[in-house]
């Protein structure tokens, strides 16, 4: 072997590794470096613009001292929670239903995955007009002859994240319904058939044996919906915008409001990476063990 | 898998109410898409004076043309037509990039495995997951000191740079499942890195190009973050310039507009969700289905 084919075998085993480099370069800089220069932003006195000067955790203890932020993190569990149960509850029970060889399942499946290709800030538009007090459902029923309904959660400071949660629950809960319907294609019809041989009833098989069998599916759907509830903002903004007053406050609009809003970027900061902490909490754990389970099977 | 439902009688009952839900449930998915059509349909009047919900007594576009090319976003009152074609200019050089990068990444983490392969790619699966507000602050610095501050090509490359994480996830989960024999077979006959990429990998994997170009193009589009924290004014994308023109509070509430400023808005993902519904629900799937 000459010299010249040797570099150059050596320039094709490298290659690989160089033409994925630019791209891992990126992703190190715009992921990882960015939430360390965050990090560092956070535990400096930043207003307006950055200031690189340490003043340890100042900005967490003036964030957790702030009203607002309590609201936003007290509205996030509202919201997930009930986003969380209601999307799921919702899309598993479509799924099941849709999984009785259904005549036209495939135009109903559309029409319930429709919502996902819209933007939050059209499903937001959309429903601030429905649900508009003076206009939209109250009027409707007012109209019908029930003069004294009342439906106008979204100017009211108690009920308006519900608004939210309804929203997002329209928006999102398609998405639960085609993960389980996945969940449900690949069970292996022999249990069931078994099952109702024993002399099993549906719902029975259904408690006992499917819907335990659907829990991959079942982690996937809270995991991938929790994702999206943290990092809701466009939804609340274009419904709500954050209020009345700051009713529907998140952690994501906060984050968003202190820095380029109320020029209190260290706040904002901290506020990103408590954001960050509780994501990471919960999808690390999530991939480790799918990228484990997939290099074991 | 309940084919064996049947007891008669009794299973034709079940059935209805099986059919009842479902169709129960899919009206109510539907009835926002349909308010928002009705509405942008009516003239204001009615819409003050009937119900939301109801058919249009008279239909008229004159809201969708306000939409379009008259109505004040900020101080200008260009309508949506400008932000459209920003959105555009957003939107495909930046799913061209993803897409291809993703498709070369996934390639050489499968059929080009190195030492270290499998950190590179969860680095990568990393960011799919990352709350952007992490890294709005010091994305927002680095634009300003590349002069891309509020600019489409600044939304370009911030698009598709969180973009390579997800088509690499797509191409990288697809390609594993292609056998090896393929790629070794093709570099036995002397086919190097690039010409086996091209003539054997490329021409399997439409269908996954496919998804990952529907994804990325709903995604970006629908981008309201990226867009309302980098761009302001006319270089502004459409899902921003639609949130403006819905929160003007002067003057007599024009809901048509609204509606139709939001139909204009969301017809780019629901014509491409029509027309290849399939590989969207792939793309949805592709995070929570092991490749």
């Amino acid at each position: 072997m000459s010299a010249s084919t040797r570099m150059s075998s050596r320039l094709a085993g490298w290659l690989p590794r160089i033409v994925v480099a630019p791209s891992l370069l990126v992703v190190i800089v715009t992921v990882y470096l960015f939430i360390l220069w965050t990090g560092v932003i956070s535990v400096t006195s930043s207003k307006f613009v950055p200031t690189y000067d340490f003043v340890g955790l100042e900005q967490y203890v003036r964030l957790w001292a702030t009203p607002r932020w309590h609201t936003a993190v007290a509205n996030l569990f509202i919201f997930s929670a009930l986003f969380l149960a209601l999307s799921t509850g919702l899309g598993l029970l479509m799924a099941i239903l849709l999984d009785q060889n259904i005549r036209a399942e495939g135009a109903l499946r559309a029409i319930y995955l429709y919502p996902m290709a819209l933007s939050f800030i059209v499903t937001g538009t959309a429903w601030k007009w429905i649900m508009n007090p003076g206009l939209g459902v109250q009027k409707v029923v007012n109209d019908l002859g029930w003069t004294d309904f009342r439906f106008d959660w979204i100017t009211n400071p108690d009920m308006a994240i519900y608004t939210v949660v309804v929203a997002g629950v329209w928006q999102s809960s398609g998405f639960a319904m085609a993960i389980f319907l996945a969940g449900l294609r690949g069970i292996d019809n022999s249990v069931i058939k078994a099952a109702q041989i024993e002399g099993a009833s549906l719902p029975l098989i259904y408690r006992q044996i499917i819907i335990p069998m659907l829990r991959p599916a079942m982690l996937s759907v809270i995991v991938l919906l929790s994702y999206i509830a943290i990092k809701s903002f466009d939804l609340v903004l274009a419904l709500t915008n954050g209020g009345p007053g700051t009713a529907t406050e998140l952690p994501s609009t906060f984050m968003f409001s202190a820095t380029f809003r109320r020029n209190q970027m260290g706040v904002g900061a901290a506020s990103a990476v408590m954001m960050l902490m509780t994501v990471a909490a919960i999808i690390v754990p999530y991939l480790y063990s799918e990228l484990r389970s997939e290099n074991n099977g | 898998m309940a084919e064996a439902l049947s007891r008669p009688g009794k299973a034709r009952l079940g059935r209805l109410f099986v059919y009842g839900c479902l169709v129960v449930v899919a009206l109510l998915y539907l009835m926002p898409l349909w308010v928002m059509v009705v509405t942008s349909l009516k003239p204001l009047d009615e819409i003050y004076g009937g119900s939301f919900i109801g058919v249009p007594k008279v239909v008229t576009l004159d809201a969708w043309r306000a939409a379009w090319s008259e109505a004040c976003i900020g101080t200008e009152c260009t309508g949506l037509k400008p932000y459209f074609v920003n959105s555009l200019l957003m939107v495909i050089p930046a799913v061209a990039l993803s897409t291809g990068i993703g498709a070369i990444n996934g390639y050489i983490l499968t059929k080009w495995r190195f030492p270290g392969a499998n950190f590179v790619f969860g680095l990568l699966l990393f960011g799919c997951f990352l709350p952007y507000q992490a890294i709005l602050i010091p994305m927002a610095r680095t634009l300003g000191l590349l002069g891309l501050a509020g600019s489409i090509p600044g939304l370009v490359a911030v698009h598709a740079s969180y973009g390579i994480c997800f088509t690499t996830l797509f191409f990288r989960n697809y390609f594993v499942s292609l056998p090896d024999e393929l790629t070794k077979a093709a570099m036995v006959d002397g086919a190097g890195f690039f010409r086996i990429f091209w003539s054997v990998i490329l021409p399997t994997s439409i269908p996954i190009i496919v998804v990952s170009c529907i994804w990325q193009f709903t995604q970006i589009w629908n981008d309201f973050l990226f867009g309302v924290s980098f761009t302001s004014g006319s270089s502004s994308p459409i899902t921003v310039a639609l949130n403006n023109i819905v929160n003007v509070t002067t003057g007599r509430k024009q809901y048509n507009v609204d509606m139709a400023a939001a139909m204009i808005a969301a017809i780019p993902t629901l014509v491409v969700y029509i027309v290849a519904g399939r590989y969207f629900v792939r793309g949805l799937t592709a995070g929570a289905v092991k490749g």
